[in-house]
């Protein structure tokens, strides 16, 4: 069943692995061990995985990659912006390593620990011990699983009782094909931990040259009772990248988790968010937009599990699809049997711009309580004509009102996003994405 | 809460008696036991078929030997031994087919009697109630009614056995052109051991006078049914379909796969109308039917197919009535209700694949679940590249009632064409309160209250029931109420 050693994503893991940062400590060579395996023994899902229906990774699993976690620097000399909030914390990692030199994480405030993985590992084993791979648990999804075989590199945040994260901590992953012009695979592992009452926010940008590369992170999230946590993903890698992100995140109660994830970028992105609603009264907003030309796929999919009672949850999705590019919307809430006085709601809207673009949209409800309210809606269509008109009856011109109808249609889900200047930097790229193909 | 209590208890009450589960003793003429090419020849033979149909069977029946039972239904159930069943169950007196409803089985009349379909009722009230029956008991049909009349305007309306002798041609011509022999794995062993099902064709421009109307009842124990129905709509014409099922009650499972077949040519319109109540097993879920059904309809130019389903019945109901709407202009719809209790299982849903331009689709599909039961609406919408302008629109709700069900909904919606609109809404919540509360608040008592909101929620699907059936459905529905006053 398995062709997943002969890309390379393996290649050389027994003895990689015990060159990697903790080896020898018995839980870490465990879980390296264990993700192995179980990814020999999966390989890359394919169309017959019913998660999997709609994204071929087949292209993938021919591509051939250097060993992994080599050290691959730049090929080019990175262009990282500067941080979105002024003198922002920044992590900056090249090609899947975090580089100290590029990032400015100044000086810790008190009772927040902010580390790259390979450090904490060495500082704080005990944390990492109990929180690592067990809010993303292995189970069958193999690519989580390939991620932890090479777990290496990442960032760790940490929160103590209390504790807010006033500026967002900005993470930033430039890639391109490294300076042996292999194409390469990273696997960036992060653990977010936030102690009771705890705040933060998080922003993630993704961007690089062009280098065939696949980026494939998990990230690990907890947030204790009545924690908090935004997480902002802005997905701009090379059109020729493949960038699969899993989050997992487990929230206790009252503790709320709000993503908003744009996606723009990437020959192939898939971006998995699971969100389990452990605590009562949870609250878990997950927001996005994907946009997509050329021959892009860009792939969605969410799953909020509801195992409380009265816990929240809303999911707004906006797609706009040109060319031959396609996009997949798989989002599932789960109702478990006693989580009564749920309410749950999720909206996925898709625009095709083109004769040729697609849209494969699967929202499911599965419901074992009968005290909830839960509902979810798709469309499917084209730009309206009325409105269109509408605005052209007005002496707009056609390509105006267009690029008018199509930023109105985004801003419906950026608008979800609460931070304001995170909000505003959204919008400039959204239309930025429209602009750059002439609408 | 009181109220959501007395509902439990209603719903649980009206669906504990199956007024169904009564058994006919009538003499049967049985196929061995067990599944082989012999059990499908010797089924041909019995049926006197032409070499041409064995040979269709028997390449569905290899067919069927490399494939596996799908296992993708949110459905749970032990593995089924297709070997220790009879596939071939026929009332003796077929040996001496009626020639007139005088000549049927007394029995069997009474049987229908009992289920309040009278056949002989149907022939008296002759325009009043104008419906025309075609009864299917166990797997053979015993007796067509008002056939002169529909002869008259040239309708054909038999039982497919007869059909194949007097009709050949159109049935070679159509049967598995819309679910091929290697369709799926219950179509495919329906292909090989079908043993009856009704046959109509409405000829061009012909508006089908009456209903038409087929009655199905799995009798024997031990036995599957495998009927099949064949459909066809010439242009312009149109027909009115209705199907009823029921079973007696026994403490073992039986198999029902069951293949229906609808061709609308251009202009054409069928309306198919089911309501399902086979034995849904007692409140453990010991027993009842295991429904595994094929239905699909092709649309030509300006063709319109519609779907109407309530399924109360069955252990299991694992059924997709679908649209392919090939020409342009065509429509294609589904209504469904769908009742679960106890341990019922149902996955049920409709496919509407968009092919020519302009199609039009419209899915309502009510779940009602109650007791220990789950029920899964599956659908899928597809929009082909070339189907410029087709439009579609999706309304899932589901009801629980009591917090040991669940209720599922699974759509798959693909557009390839910009100028397709796609819309897909879906609702899970419990009867609300804020309404029982209202009702109350007026005088209302609880009980006509549920009904009032259960049956409003319903509406949407029961108003698209012909007559005949929404007096029965509306029954099927109020069940899950009636029992709650006094």
């Amino acid at each position: 069943m398995t062709t997943s050693n002969d890309n390379g994503l393996l290649a050389d893991h027994t003895a990689l692995a015990a060159g990697l940062p903790g080896a020898g400590a018995g839980w870490i060579d465990a879980l390296r061990a264990d993700g192995a395996k179980r990814f020999a023994g999966l390989g890359l899902p394919t169309r017959k995985v019913e998660e999997w229906k709609y994204t071929d990774l087949s292209a993938l699993a021919r591509s051939r990659f250097a060993p992994c976690c080599g050290a691959a620097p730049a090929h080019a000399k990175p262009e990282i912006p500067a941080p979105l909030v002024k003198d922002g914390p920044q992590a900056v990692f090249v090609n899947g390593r975090f580089d100290p030199e590029l990032s400015s994480l100044g000086g810790a405030p008190e009772g927040i620990t902010a580390l790259p993985l390979a450090e904490a590992i060495a500082q704080m084993p005990k944390l990492l011990e109990s929180y690592m791979g067990r809010v993303a648990e292995l189970g069958r999804k193999s690519l989580v699983a390939l991620n932890t075989a090479w777990l290496a590199d990442g960032f760790v945040l940490h929160l103590a009782k209390d504790v807010r994260l006033t500026r967002p901590l900005e993470l930033v992953f430039w890639g391109d094909s490294g300076s042996d012009g292999e194409r390469s695979a990273w696997h960036p592992r992060h653990l977010i931990v936030l102690d009771p009452g705890a705040s933060a926010t998080l922003l993630e940008r993704h961007i690089g040259r062009t280098g065939g590369h696949f980026a494939n992170s998990v990230t690990e999230i907890a947030a204790a009772t009545g924690a908090s946590l935004r997480h902002y993903r802005l997905q701009d890698e090379p059109g020729d990248a493949v960038h699969i992100a899993t989050t997992e995140v487990a929230l206790s109660a009252g503790a709320s988790y709000e993503s908003f994830v744009l996606s723009k970028g990437a020959v192939l992105a898939r971006n998995q968010i699971a969100v389990t609603l452990q605590g009562e009264g949870a609250s878990a907003s997950v927001n996005g937009a994907y946009m997509g030309r050329g021959s892009q796929i860009t792939d969605t999919t969410t799953l909020i599990d509801h195992a409380a009672p009265g816990c929240t949850s809303s999911q707004t999705y906006k797609g706009v699809l040109d060319d031959r590019s396609r996009g997949v919307f798989q989002g599932r809430i789960v109702v478990r049997k006693d989580a009564q006085k749920s309410d749950g709601h999720q909206s996925n809207k898709a625009i095709l711009l083109s004769d040729r673009a697609e849209i494969d949209a699967k929202p499911e409800l599965e419901i074992y309580a009968d005290d909830v309210k839960c509902s979810h809606g798709a469309t499917a269509g084209e730009l309206d004509d009325n409105a269109l008109f509408y605005l052209r009856a007005r002496g707009i011109p056609e390509h105006e009102a267009r690029g008018l109808l199509i930023d109105a249609f985004i801003d419906g889900a950026i608008g979800t996003i609460t931070h304001e200047t995170v909000r505003d930097a959204f919008r400039d790229h959204a239309e930025a994405w429209r602009q750059e193909g002439g609408t | 809460m009181a109220i959501a209590q007395a509902t439990i208890d209603s719903v649980g009450e009206a669906t504990d008696k199956y007024k169904y589960g009564f058994v006919t003793e009538i003499e049967m003429d049985r196929a061995p036991r067990g599944l082989t090419e012999e059990t499908v020849r010797f089924i041909s033979a019995k049926k006197e078929e032409p070499e041409w149909l064995l040979e269709w069977r028997l390449k569905a029946f290899r067919h069927w030997l490399t494939m596996k039972e799908p296992t993708w239904a949110r459905v749970g159930y032990p593995p089924i031994d297709y070997q220790d069943s009879y596939y071939y169950s026929a009332p003796k007196s077929d040996a001496d087919r009626p020639k007139s409803l005088d000549e049927v089985d007394p029995k069997l009349l009474e049987t229908y009697e009992k289920l309040g379909i009278s056949l002989k009722e149907q022939e008296v009230l002759a325009g009043v109630r104008n419906v025309a029956i075609d009864a299917v008991f166990d797997s053979v049909s015993v007796a067509t009614t008002f056939k002169d009349r529909l002869e008259k305007d040239g309708v054909i309306f038999c039982s497919i056995s007869e059909a194949v002798k007097k009709h050949p041609e159109l049935v070679k011509k159509y049967i598995g052109s819309v679910v091929p022999y290697s369709d799926n794995f219950f179509a495919t062993l329906n292909s090989a051991v079908f043993t009856d099902g009704s046959f109509c064709y409405i000829p061009k421009g012909v508006r089908c006078p009456m209903e038409l109307s087929t009655y199905f009842r799995i009798n024997a124990s031990e036995t599957g049914q495998f009927e099949r129905t064949l459909i066809i709509a010439d242009e312009g014409s149109y027909v009115s379909y209705l199907e009823g099922c029921t079973a007696p009650q026994r403490d073992e499972n039986q198999l029902h796969a069951a293949v229906v077949e609808l061709v609308a040519l251009d202009d054409a319109e069928i309306k198919y109308s089911t309501v399902q109540n086979w034995y849904p097993g007692d409140e453990n879920g010991v027993g009842g039917i295991y429904n595994f059904v094929t239905k699909r309809g092709v649309c030509e130019k300006r063709a319109k197919i519609s779907w109407t389903q309530v399924e109360t019945g069955s252990a299991i109901t694992w059924k997709y009535p679908s649209c392919i709407l090939k020409g342009d202009d065509s429509v294609g719809e589904f209504f469904s209700i769908a009742i679960t209790n106890n341990r019922q299982q149902a996955d049920t849903g409709t496919k509407m694949l968009h092919i020519g331009k302009n199609t039009r689709s419209r899915i309502i599909a009510k779940g009602i679940s109650a007791g220990k039961s789950q029920s899964t609406y599956r659908g899928q919408v597809r929009i082909n590249a070339m189907a410029e302008g087709a439009r579609n629109y999706t309304q899932c709700d589901s009801l629980l009632i009591g917090d040991k069900c669940g209720a599922h909904t699974v759509p798959y919606i693909e557009s390839k064409n910009r100028s397709a609109r796609v819309e897909h809404e879906a609702t899970t919540s419990k009867i609300s309160d804020d309404q029982l509360f209202y009702c109350l608040q007026r005088g209302i008592p609880q009980e006509d209250a549920l009904t009032l909101i259960v049956n409003g929620f319903c509406r949407e699907v029961l108003q698209e029931l012909p007559m005949e059936f929404a007096v029965e459905a509306q029954k099927l529905v109020g069940i899950s109420l009636e029992g709650s006053v006094g």
